[in-house]
């Protein structure tokens, strides 16, 4: 591997004009004297990084930070105003899949067109055809005209040409979601064959959990600025973190989060926070520390058999634990005024992982929801006295070993 | 000239995108490719009861060939004219078209449009042949002159091209463009003598001569390059004789002039591009 970087950005600025009148025809010209009056809109602003040679680089930021700019700029579909951008080997960009696709042409024809226009040759494609369509896994439809694929095998296809394009540098944005678990399983070991051949990926994504594991540097970009960049893990976190700042303090009730929230009313959730074991709202706890889950709730009128449900979240967006009144055997008659139920946690059974809760009141049906607030309390599990290994759960689990008499003898 | 470069490079990208032109443009429609000559006997049958039944064009004689047939003398003009206004109207749009392409992918920008004319290239292919085939039939011998008829045909697309490229970008700045195209290819139409011979419009620069009127009807007349076009095609298929050698060079500057500017407008206006689209 060489010390060269692969990309190299330099004081790069973007513009974007955003027209005052919508109309670009040629009698608005002409009437403002050929010039069209505008807002300028500095998408980027002096950004100046290197990629290194071999490394998967997450580009990180907000909606609108100008990390999508970038990621065009590098692939030269957007030329920057100022400052330029230096790329080392071949550049293949999967902005949009299938993007190319004729749809009255079949998926025989398109791999060709599709493939060209991403800059294989002819004898590239031919050599490659059967890994592309084994790998999108579509033999049977190859030659079936692809308006008539599900938009999964159209996807499927779009990606398997493009990864299969093998240029130097990689530019990826959001279309690690792609079909189902075994394909996403599969274009991973793809991104993994990818490094281990020295290549070099930049990715723009929002699931910060597989950018943390995925890749091994970062830049983050805010409001078209370079806020930070260092090893992917550290950034990710300072990130979230900095997200969670903005977003969900604890104790902030009522309407105060514009965060997704539906019901009919007439029961409303007012606090919804976590409890160490002093009883004090806390958004950081251990993995095996005791928590109570407090939901405060308020009535406009009297509500019979309500039922208190908690779900939460990882931060990159996976469901992995729910809980109701009614399953855990709490049968409320009715609610009236203002009060609040508990759900005592005796061991937080969870890794280091920062996860969102959401809470929801509904009727005795489970169909009728009154008050639901999606993700009104982020809270962050930290290394405690017991440890394991990865994933979420912490399961407890205790390694044993049937050993030879010997070797436990030793061990005693 | 990195242009030549760019087009090296694409070359590939090049062919599968004209294929993908000819095979998209007549797919589902039960007579295929057919369409690609049913349209311009549709069109020639339609003129040539119009201009040449109802209101009475003179037919000239073919210099060599003794060929005296109105539809035949048309063909001869309208099919070189038709493969240019197509080329010019489907290249103009070839930026817009391919709009989500060109947002997700980087490709030399230019390909599109090359590729929406090189597609109409292979119906004038097919048409001339048909044409020679029936000229053939009728007594005309266009064969000796096939390398000549070539040329133009490249000096043709060369030219529309220019053009193109051109309208292309004015097209995704100025969605008016199109519409303004539309019609002035119907004035050009007119102001080439396609329907009607250009012995007419010598007769009346006479008349206006006569008349002591000094409007230099002819040589204004003569400054449309396709007039140049449609009178070397015409020379060679219909009246069997060399075209002259003015309206050839005339038609290898023009083809020239044509594709050095809108090469020129083209890269000059291609930086914000995508983001007009």
């Amino acid at each position: 591997m060489s010390a060269a970087p692969a990309v190299e950005v330099e004081g790069v600025a973007k513009r974007f004009r955003m027209y005052r009148e919508r109309n670009q025809s040629l009698k608005a010209a002409l009437m403002r004297g050929g010039r069209a009056s505008f807002d300028e809109y500095w998408a980027l602003k002096d950004v100046s990084f290197e990629i290194p040679q071999g490394s998967t680089f997450a580009l990180i930021g907000e909606n609108g930070s100008g990390k999508s700019t970038l990621l065009k700029c590098i692939a030269r579909i957007l030329e920057p105003e100022r400052g330029r951008i230096r790329t080392h080997g071949s550049v293949a960009a999967l902005l949009e899949l299938g993007s190319g696709f004729h749809p009255e042409l079949s998926g025989r024809e398109n791999v060709f067109l599709n493939g060209s226009i991403l800059g294989m040759t002819k004898r590239e494609l031919e050599r490659k055809f059967d890994e592309i369509v084994d790998f999108a896994g579509i033999e049977p439809f190859i030659d079936q005209p692809v308006k008539n694929y599900s938009s999964g095998m159209y996807m499927r296809l779009g990606f398997s040409v493009a990864i299969n394009v093998d240029p130097d540098i990689l530019l990826v944005d959001e279309v690690l979601a792609v079909g189902d678990a075994a394909f996403q399983e599969k274009c991973m070991e793809k991104f993994v064959d990818f490094r281990r051949a020295g290549k070099t990926v930049v990715i723009v994504s929002h699931a910060m959990g597989s950018m943390r594991t995925l890749c091994d540097q970062a830049a983050w970009l805010d409001r078209g600025s370079l806020l930070d960049i260092g090893r992917a893990d550290a950034i990710v976190d300072r990130y979230v973190d900095k997200g969670h700042e903005k977003g969900v303090a604890p104790g902030t009730a009522g309407g105060a989060n514009a965060e997704a929230r539906v019901g009919s009313g007439e029961a409303r959730l007012t606090t919804v926070e976590m409890l160490d074991a002093s009883g004090t709202p806390a958004t950081s706890f251990r993995t095996g520390d005791p928590v109570t889950v407090r939901v405060g709730y308020e009535c406009t009128e009297r509500v019979e058999q309500p039922a208190f449900a908690l779900a939460m979240d990882t931060v990159d967006g996976m469901r992995f634990w729910a809980h109701h009144t009614r399953d855990g055997g709490l049968e409320l008659p009715f609610i009236e005024g203002t009060g609040h139920v508990d759900l005592v946690i005796p061991a937080l059974a969870l890794q280091p992982y920062t996860i969102d809760l959401s809470a929801r009141i509904l009727d005795h049906t489970l169909t009728h929801t009154y008050d639901f607030r999606r993700h009104c309390y982020r809270f962050v599990v930290e290394t405690g006295d017991h440890r394991e290994s990865g994933g979420v759960v912490a399961l407890g689990g205790r390694w044993t070993a049937d050993l030879p008499a010997s070797a436990s003898e030793t061990a005693v | 000239m990195s242009v030549i470069g760019d087009l090296k490079d694409s070359r590939g990208l090049l062919v599968n995108l004209t294929l993908r032109e000819v095979r998209g443009k007549y797919k589902r429609t039960l007579l295929g490719q057919g369409w690609s000559l049913l349209n311009p006997i549709a069109v020639l049958l339609i003129y040539t009861l119009v201009f040449g039944f109802v209101l009475r064009v003179p037919v000239p004689i073919g210099e060599n060939s003794g060929v005296q047939i109105f539809a035949l003398y048309l063909a001869c003009g309208l099919i070189p004219w038709t493969f240019f206004s197509n080329s010019v109207t489907s290249g103009m749009g070839a930026l817009l078209g391919n709009a989500n392409l060109l947002r997700k992918v980087y490709f030399w920008r230019p390909t599109l449009v090359v590729a929406s004319v090189f597609a109409w290239d292979v119906t004038f292919a097919i048409e001339l042949l048909v044409l020679m085939a029936a000229l053939l039939i009728v007594g005309s011998m266009p064969l000796p002159w096939l390398p000549l008829l070539l040329l133009a045909v490249v000096l043709l697309t060369v030219f529309a091209l220019g053009i193109a490229l051109m309208l292309s970008v004015a097209n995704v700045y100025f969605r008016d463009t199109q519409h303004f195209v539309s019609i002035g290819m119907q004035l050009w139409f007119y102001a080439t003598p396609i329907v009607y011979p250009y012995s007419l419009i010598q007769d009346q620069a006479d008349r206006m001569a006569a008349d002591g009127n000094g409007f230099p009807l002819e040589t204004i007349y003569r400054l449309n390059p396709m007039e140049r076009f449609v009178s070397v095609f015409r020379s060679m298929l219909y009246d069997n004789t060399w075209p002259q050698w003015g309206d050839v060079l005339f038609c290898v500057v023009v083809a020239a002039a044509s594709l050095g500017i809108g090469i020129w407008v083209f890269t000059r206006s291609q930086h914000r591009l995508v983001e007009e689209l």
